[in-house]
């Protein structure tokens, strides 16, 4: 039984199984998540083979929400529940597709200048604020100045090299840059660079201000209610500048913070979609077979997220790379991802995941499992098995979001116990978590998963950048690596507007801390989206996790 | 008279508990490792200096811990129970909303779990040692044994997911938009399996108790004279020894409703109800200390109100019993 499990839908493999899967459709399936995966290929597949049919009008769809969000600003909080509800309530600049290219939303067109430092976006005309306010080019150069550029925790960064923003006319943003910066393209959907409203923050306390929590936007559905620890209701928007949509009468999140209670609802169909693998691993397996249910994992191209573990590169044991390089040599990723992680991820071999096909690049550098050669790496660093058969033992912490990450760190003690290092897992909640390893710095080997995003400048650089170390700023450098030449690189290509330059910088990175190993790519993961069979939509943008409901409609209204 | 001053004596003892207990709790709570901004900044997921410097000026957290605490005891001697900064919400409006759905689940549970419970005791102890007392004996330590989460889990797996009688969790179908009688019943709806989960949890040491406690009092002289008077057995049960038997009954429903406002995390949580046990739980994963300490403090102030409470029902039950001391 095979578990191996492919996002190409082309793949060969997975395409067998499709035609497998498809003549099963309804009999219980082959065991295995790769199978069941398959069989959502085969559904999706079938959707898509026959005539598309028209959308129909009309419906409530309820979806899960877990956790509860903070506030309903993604431009104040990029924390996940915020974007996968503001997604329906505010439109991006652009979306994304699969393949990560932007296409046009809130902006229709957008030119970089030969020297790349003139970003010019035309916006679309005739869009309205839910409050019916026209939405112009001074609402975006608002957000920019005010709120991306001063509190957005990843966009400060991103838009760190734009100096200045000229309104043209209402409808026309010209961004000007002090250095060429590719990374802006890749964050302008409504999670990366959401625009607020001017005349509702303008000169108030934007971090207290009142709409934080009943946001007004531009998007397919209006903000109507939210019942705190219980529920948030949006309705359909009537005025939306894409006439005829959205499909659906209204939308409802349901808070529902039992992972056993979600899989009910879904079953039963109470609920008809969640996001961000909201039932664990083993349900979603058993709920992809019933016939009422859809499981993919289509829809996060955009956070290409992985797992890996920090080494604290400052502690005696972990200095050397010899044994870091020893200890990857030890770990299976292969396990990792099939056992831990039930076929939900694949190997990584590089910080920069796969799906971010221009960029990834290992450099032919491995570490395949093998114990001699780890044993002989680290009987070189001077770490001799004692008269008990250890060699020395390190503490293993991981982030504490589920079972997945514990089991991830148990796994890693019994592979280090066959070098003879003992290994103790602790456990400990979020906070205390990040404290310790991006505060205290009072770890071995840290746990944890990033996401990438489009563009590693974004998403992989802050792990390995050394400004941030041991300044308790979650999500930053972990391992203590400082490395000038890294820093310098990863510098560089924040002004490098020749795009296949930046690529060969990067993988001059990957190169490096490939080598000195201060940080150990574990697995990339998937995600998975569970929807009601007969909830039907156009394939999924790369963004959708936090993408909008607005081309989504249900076959059977009545049903729901 | 000497009731009242008991009461008054009561109420001066109540304000100084609740202030200490206040003021530990403050102290006790900054022990947890990292704060509100880091849970925050952990969740968004990415993070700047000056993203982290914000959100602790936005809290507070900037300030020293004496201006804090000075702030938090003007607060509480105010009776301000302070802001929420992560909801975004005066803390007094967040339990507010909260309150009902925890009384009401609180409530039903407890209300079922005693009459239910009580009559099974009673039950099993007017027939102790046959077969009736050996089964609700045994059917009280099945359930007194069961991890409420697992019969919670249980309970929607076969009335919800395979028989489809019952809704899975929640308060109320928010699709629906019920109003009224409508709206009364889906809540009734909803109600019933967090109801059963809990209730049986409590249901189970009321039986238990009522048993033992009934027993106990059957020992005494008093039962046996009624019996030699030829009393009927009836009668002796009802008149004579349940009323005699409830005293324990009571202190333990003060013990539990106590807690009431602490709620029912694991029920809550596995039924998605709305409740404060969540609310509390949750807030203390993300570090949200004011919203902490004002449910703390308002358990506390119920905790020693439910005392004051239960002193008095005592009188009523037995008027051997009094507040002012020795009759």
């Amino acid at each position: 039984m095979s578990h191996v499990f492919s996002a190409a839908p082309v793949a060969p493999k997975t395409a067998l199984w499709m035609r497998g899967a498809a003549a099963l459709l309804a009999v219980a399936l082959l065991g295995g998540t790769g199978s069941a995966m398959a069989q959502d290929a085969a559904k999706a597949g079938a959707s898509t083979a026959s005539a598309e049919p028209a959308p129909k009008r009309g419906g409530t769809l309820t979806a899960i929400i877990q956790p509860e969000p903070v506030i309903l600003t993604a431009a104040l909080n990029s924390a996940a529940p915020t974007g996968v509800v503001t997604g329906s309530i505010f439109d991006g600049l652009v979306d994304y597709d699969s393949k990560l290219n932007p296409v046009p939303a809130l902006a229709t067109s957008w030119e970089t200048s030969k020297d790349g430092r003139t970003l010019t976006l035309k916006l679309r005309p005739g869009v309205t604020w839910h409050d019916g306010k026209p939405f112009t080019s001074a609402d975006v150069k608002w957000t920019l100045e005010e709120v991306w550029k001063k509190i957005h925790p990843r966009n400060q960064a991103t838009f760190a090299k734009v100096i200045s923003v000229d309104t043209p006319d209402d409808l026309t943003v010209v961004l000007h840059l002090s250095e060429p910066s590719v990374a802006i393209l890749s964050s302008l959907n409504s999670n990366g660079a959401q625009v607020l409203p001017k005349h509702l923050y303008e000169g108030t306390d934007i971090l207290n201000n009142p709409y934080n929590n009943k946001p007004v936007g531009t998007g397919a559905f209006v903000f109507k209610e939210w019942s705190r620890g219980n529920y948030l209701v949006l309705e359909r928007n009537p005025n939306y500048w894409d006439k005829g949509k959205p499909y659906l009468d209204k939308v409802i999140f349901k808070v529902i913070p039992d992972a056993a209670g979600r899989a009910a609802a879904l079953e039963k169909g109470e609920v008809q979609y969640g996001v961000l693998s909201p039932v664990p691993l083993k349900d979603a397996e058993r709920l992809s077979k019933l016939p009422t249910l859809r499981v993919s994992t289509a829809g996060y191209e955009w956070l290409s997220p992985w797992l890996f573990a920090d080494f604290n590169v400052e502690r005696p044991q972990l200095k050397d790379p010899k044994v870091r390089q020893a200890l990857a040599h030890v770990i299976d990723r292969n396990t990792i991802s099939k056992v831990v992680w039930f076929g939900f991820a694949q190997p990584a071999t590089s910080p920069i995941p796969s799906t971010l096909a221009a960029f990834h690049d290992a450099g032919g550098i491995s570490y395949p499992v093998d114990l001699k050669k780890a044993e002989a790496l680290l009987d070189e660093a001077g770490y001799k098995r004692g008269a008990d058969g250890t060699r020395f033992s390190l503490d293993v912490d991981y982030i504490p979001y589920g079972d997945d990450f514990k089991r991830t760190a148990e796994y890693i003690k019994q592979a280090l116990k066959r070098v003879g290092i003992e290994a103790n897992v602790r456990t400990q909640d979020t906070a205390a978590y990040t404290k310790r390893v991006y505060g205290d710095r009072d770890f071995d080997i840290a746990i944890t998963w990033f996401a990438a995003f489009s563009d590693p400048q974004v998403g992989v650089s802050r792990a390995y950048l050394s400004g941030a170390v041991g300044k308790n700023i979650p999500w930053t450098n972990g391992s203590g690596y400082r490395n000038p030449k890294v820093d310098a690189q990863l510098t560089a290509v924040q002004g490098e507007a020749d795009v296949e330059k930046r690529i060969q910088i990067f993988k001059d990175f990957q190169k490096t801390v490939l080598t000195d190993l201060p940080s150990l790519p574990l697995v990339e993961l998937k995600f998975f989206t569970v929807e009601a069979a007969n909830l039907r939509h156009p394939a999924p943008t790369g963004d959708q996790v936090y993408g909008s409901f607005r081309d989504f409609w249900f076959e059977d209204v009545k049903a729901n | 008279m000497a009731a009242l001053a008991h009461l008054r004596r009561g109420f001066v003892q109540i304000a100084f508990v609740v202030l200490g207990i206040a003021i530990i709790n403050f102290f006790l709570l900054r022990l947890a490792p990292g704060d509100a901004a880091q849970v925050m900044a952990g969740e968004a997921g990415s993070a700047t200096p000056e993203y982290m410097a914000a959100l602790r000026r936005q809290f507070g957290l900037d300030q020293p811990l004496h201006v804090q605490f000075f702030s938090y005891l003007k607060n509480v001697l105010t009776l301000n129970l302070g802001y929420s900064f992560r909801q975004g919400l005066p803390v007094s409006e967040l339990i507010a909303h909260r309150v009902g759905p925890t009384l009401l689940l609180m409530g039903a549970s407890i209300g079922f779990a005693i009459t239910v419970g009580g009559t099974l005791g009673f039950l099993a102890a007017r027939h102790a040692g046959k077969a009736a007392d050996t089964i609700i004996s045994i059917l009280a330590l099945l359930f007194y044994a069961t991890p409420v989460f697992w019969v919670g889990v249980m309970l929607v797996v076969v009335f919800s997911v395979a028989l489809d009688w019952l809704p899975v969790g929640g308060m109320i179908t928010i699709e629906a938009g019920h109003t009224g009688l409508a709206y009364a019943w889906d809540v009734a709806q909803h109600l019933v399996l967090p109801t059963l989960t809990l209730g049986l949890f409590y249901l189970a040491i009321y039986t238990r108790l009522m048993r033992a406690s009934m027993l106990e009092v059957y020992g005494q002289d008093f039962v046996r004279t009624a019996r030699a008077k030829g009393v009927r057995a009836h009668r002796i049960a009802v008149r004579h020894v349940l009323r005699n038997a409830l005293l324990p009954i009571v202190t333990t429903l003060g013990v539990q409703l106590g807690s009431v406002l602490g709620g029912a995390i694991l029920v809550e949580t596995v039924f998605s109800w709305p409740g404060l046990g969540r609310l509390a739980f949750e807030a203390l994963f993300q570090r949200d200390l004011n919203l902490l300490l004002g449910i703390l403090f308002c358990s506390s102030i119920v905790v020693v109100l439910i005392n004051l409470a239960v002193d008095v029902i005592y009188t009523l039950l037995d008027p051997r019993i009094s507040l002012g001391g020795t009759p």
